[in-house]
Parts: C-alpha cells; sequence; structure tokens
C-alpha cells in the first residue's frame, strides 16, 4: 500500500485545483458569452424575448445548480450524445453562470436613467448605437464589482461538478481521503486552496465596489 | 428524436418525493431560523467596537463566503469526528446550512446596520438606553427591514444548496430522486420533477416571506 506524506497531499490536491481553475475560467468566458447575449435580449424591450429570457433566468435561479448538473448528464445522453462529465459539468456551469450574469447586467442597465435612452432616441441613435455609445460605457462602471464577485460563486459552484465524477479539487479531496482517512486534513486542505482562489477574488471585488462606486459623485 | 419523456412510471413514487420534501423543507425551516440568529449575532459582532471581536467574526464570515459549501459540509461530516466530534448526517447537514446562512446573512445584515444614521445611535444615549437596547430596540428592526429582500433570497439560495446534502446520505429531495432513478431507471425525468419542486419550493418561499413581512413591518413606515 502506497504511504501518502503530507507533501503528496497537498501536491495532488494542487494539481487537481488546476481542473478547477480552468473549468471556473471556460464557464465564466462562456456564462459572458451567453449572458450578453441574454442582457441584449432583455433590454430589447421585445415582450416575447423579455418573457422567455426571464422564464429561464427564473429557472436557473430557482433551482439548485446539482439538479442542472444532473440534468445536463442525462439530458444530453437522451439526445443520443456522449457525454462525459467534463461536457456535462461545462455545460450546466454556462448556462447557470450566464442566468446570473443576464440578472446582474440587466440590473446594471435599468439602474441608469430612463432619460439617457430619451435623448439617444431624441438624437437618433439606434438601439445598437445607444448601447454602444450610450448605455454600456456608463454600465460598465457599475457591473465590474458584482461581475468579479460572481466570479467566487462560479469557482464554488464547480465544487459541484465532483458529484458526476468530474475530477477536481473537491473530488481529488475525497479521492484522498479515501486513500489516507485523514479526512481533517484533507478537507481542510481542500477549504484552504478554495480559499485562496476565492478570497483575492473577493478583495478585488471590493477594491472595485469602493473605486468605481459612482453613486452621486458626479 | 426518439426518445419519449416518461413521466407515467414516476407516480408509484410519489410518496418518497414527499417524505424527500418533507425532509428539506424540515432542515431548511431549522437552518432559516438559526442560521438568521447566528448572522444577528455575527453581525453585532462584526460592528462592535471590541477589536478581537470583530476580527474573529470577520474570520469566521470570509472563510465560509468563499469556500464551498460541500466542502465546508465535508468537512463537518467527516473532517470533524477525526477529532472527537461525532455527528449523525442529519445532523451534520443542519449544522452546514446553518454555518453557512449564518455567515451570509452576518455580511447582509452589517451593511443593513452600517445605514443606520449615527444621529439615531446618538439619540438612544441621549435617551439613557444602554448600547445593547439601542442595538436591539432602534438599529435592528429598521435594518432587517433594509436588507430584508436580501436575505430572504440568501434563504432560498441556502434552500437550494441542502440538494448537496443528499451526498452525505441524508435523506431529503434529491436524495429521493437518487433513490427513485436508481429503481427507474428514468434519470432526466426523476431530475426534471425534482428540479420544479425545488422551483416550486423557491417560490413559494419568496411568497411567505414576502407574507410575513407584510405582517412583521406593518407597524414601520416605509
Amino acid at each position: 500500500m502506497m504511504q501518502f506524506t503530507d507533501w503528496d497531499i497537498l501536491r495532488n490536491l494542487l494539481l487537481a485545483a488546476r481542473w478547477t481553475l480552468l473549468l471556473s475560467l471556460i464557464a465564466f468566458i462562456g456564462g459572458t458569452l451567453f449572458g450578453l447575449l441574454l442582457t441584449f435580449m432583455r433590454t430589447s424591450r421585445r415582450k416575447p424575448l423579455v418573457l422567455l429570457v426571464r422564464g429561464y433566468t427564473e429557472l436557473f435561479q430557482g433551482t439548485p445548480l446539482l439538479m442542472q448538473l444532473f440534468l445536463a448528464f442525462f439530458g444530453l445522453s437522451l439526445l443520443g450524445i456522449d457525454v462525459s462529465a467534463w461536457t456535462a459539468a461545462t455545460l450546466a456551469l454556462v448556462l447557470f453562470s450566464s442566468a446570473f450574469l443576464c440578472d446582474i447586467w440587466s440590473g446594471c442597465i435599468e439602474s441608469l436613467p430612463k432619460g439617457q435612452w430619451e435623448a439617444s432616441r431624441c438624437l437618433g441613435l439606434s438601439f445598437f448605437q445607444t448601447m454602444r455609445y450610450v448605455i454600456l460605457p456608463q454600465a460598465l462602471r457599475v457591473a465590474i464589482a458584482p461581475t468579479v464577485g460572481f466570479s467566487v460563486q462560479v469557482v464554488k459552484g464547480t465544487a459541484l461538478t465532483s458529484i458526476i465524477g468530474f475530477v477536481e479539487l473537491t473530488k481529488a479531496g475525497t479521492m484522498l481521503n479515501n486513500a489516507t482517512f485523514q479526512p481533517f486534513k484533507v478537507f481542510a486542505l481542500v477549504a484552504l486552496i478554495y480559499f485562496m482562489i476565492c478570497y483575492p477574488l473577493s478583495l478585488f471585488s471590493q477594491f472595485l465596489e469602493r473605486k468605481l462606486n459612482v453613486s452621486g459623485k458626479h | 428524436m426518439s426518445y419519449q419523456l416518461n413521466f407515467h412510471d414516476l407516480v408509484p413514487y410519489l410518496p418518497e418525493l414527499g417524505q424527500g420534501l418533507l425532509v428539506t423543507l424540515e432542515l431548511t425551516l431549522y437552518a432559516t431560523v438559526g442560521g438568521i440568529l447566528l448572522g444577528t449575532l455575527g453581525a453585532a459582532a462584526r460592528t462592535s467596537r471590541s477589536r478581537p471581536l470583530r476580527l474573529s467574526a470577520g474570520i469566521y464570515v470570509e472563510l465560509i463566503r468563499n469556500t464551498p459549501f460541500i466542502v465546508q459540509l465535508f468537512f463537518i461530516f467527516f473532517g470533524l469526528p477525526a477529532i472527537g466530534v461525532k455527528l449523525t448526517a442529519w445532523q451534520a447537514g443542519l449544522i452546514a446550512m446553518t454555518v453557512n446562512l449564518g455567515a451570509y446573512s452576518a455580511e447582509i445584515l452589517r451593511a443593513g446596520i452600517e445605514a443606520t444614521p449615527k444621529g439615531q445611535w446618538e439619540a438612544g444615549r441621549t435617551l439613557g438606553l444602554t448600547r445593547f437596547q439601542i442595538f436591539t430596540r432602534i438599529v435592528l428592526p429598521p435594518a432587517f427591514q433594509r436588507i430584508y429582500s436580501s436575505l430572504v433570497g440568501q434563504c432560498i439560495i441556502v434552500m437550494l444548496g441542502s440538494s448537496v446534502i443528499s451526498q452525505i446520505s441524508v435523506e431529503e429531495l434529491t436524495f429521493s430522486a437518487n433513490f427513485i432513478q436508481s429503481r427507474s431507471f428514468l434519470s432526466f425525468e426523476s431530475y426534471l420533477l425534482t428540479a420544479l419542486l425545488y422551483l416550486i419550493l423557491a417560490v413559494f418561499m419568496r411568497r411567505g416571506f414576502g407574507l410575513l413581512a407584510s405582517y412583521v413591518f406593518r407597524s414601520q413606515p416605509r
């Protein structure tokens, strides 16, 4: 039987943490792209589009991420697609992130005074021109801190993919625990590594919030 | 697509799903009450004048907010027995939910407390109230009212997060879903139905808390 030293445990956890980071990054980027599309749809003021997006965000915010992972895992295979845990995890996390990011961003856009839209209309700007030159530059300032804050949720969300068998930090932790029988040490280390990934993001988000706090400073 | 969704064969398993739903409800109820109490203490500590209190509450909040719930759960259920704290799965699940909600609600409530105008503290002191009296009678009620909707949102997030507790074999809603899909082989249908139940639960929680608010905050101007 193989003996694990503390260094072996830590090394294996850190190796597995790469997958946590990679999955978080992909989920966040995918969620950003899809979330942007949803945000545009939601601010377009076309009733069916708005309702559709609202239903979508409600659905993903009102059900557990774990259920979404299971549904992605078993739903894709119903469609005849051979899914790995990796595919299912990516799909579910991208959809999950896009719903939350869409909600954050449309909140930011709606927080801008209505007069901005009206003024743009008066100047003859189209929807996309208004977005590009008037709304987005202002909304971006408001949106950046909560967006960075949400990235913490994405990193923590990836921990659930261990349940459908994706080997990332949490899964590596349970495997190492099964091999070493040192649950206290292993899970404390796992928690510590997550903390070291998430805490800087949280701090950065708080810093941005203070720095870009735009309310009443114009 | 040739596959036909088959919900009909799930009907015999509905009692199991109901059982699971009850356990989830029970856990959520206890965790909500415990978590908000813990959060109030945490927020009081974070806004107190004592530096060690502020620091330890801050460490608690940041540690919980920056680690995944499932890792907290595993640490409590698998890790703590190694140092002699033995818990059943149900207890471990409830503690994990409570501690988790406690940290988030402490942070939410702190924002509500810090928004209290300074004059209210001063007015309270002038009237001869102790710090404790000012905190519980003047500062806390409007602070709760200010942050009520974010607090409700967090309680719902914790309820949804409780699905993870199935992993330490607490027989709540997701556990029932796992059981049913392993018996019926209708995995997609089982999870779809369960997800729907969670959605309904979330909607009802929001409604319920809304009704509670109109009762609790009835006398306060808004």
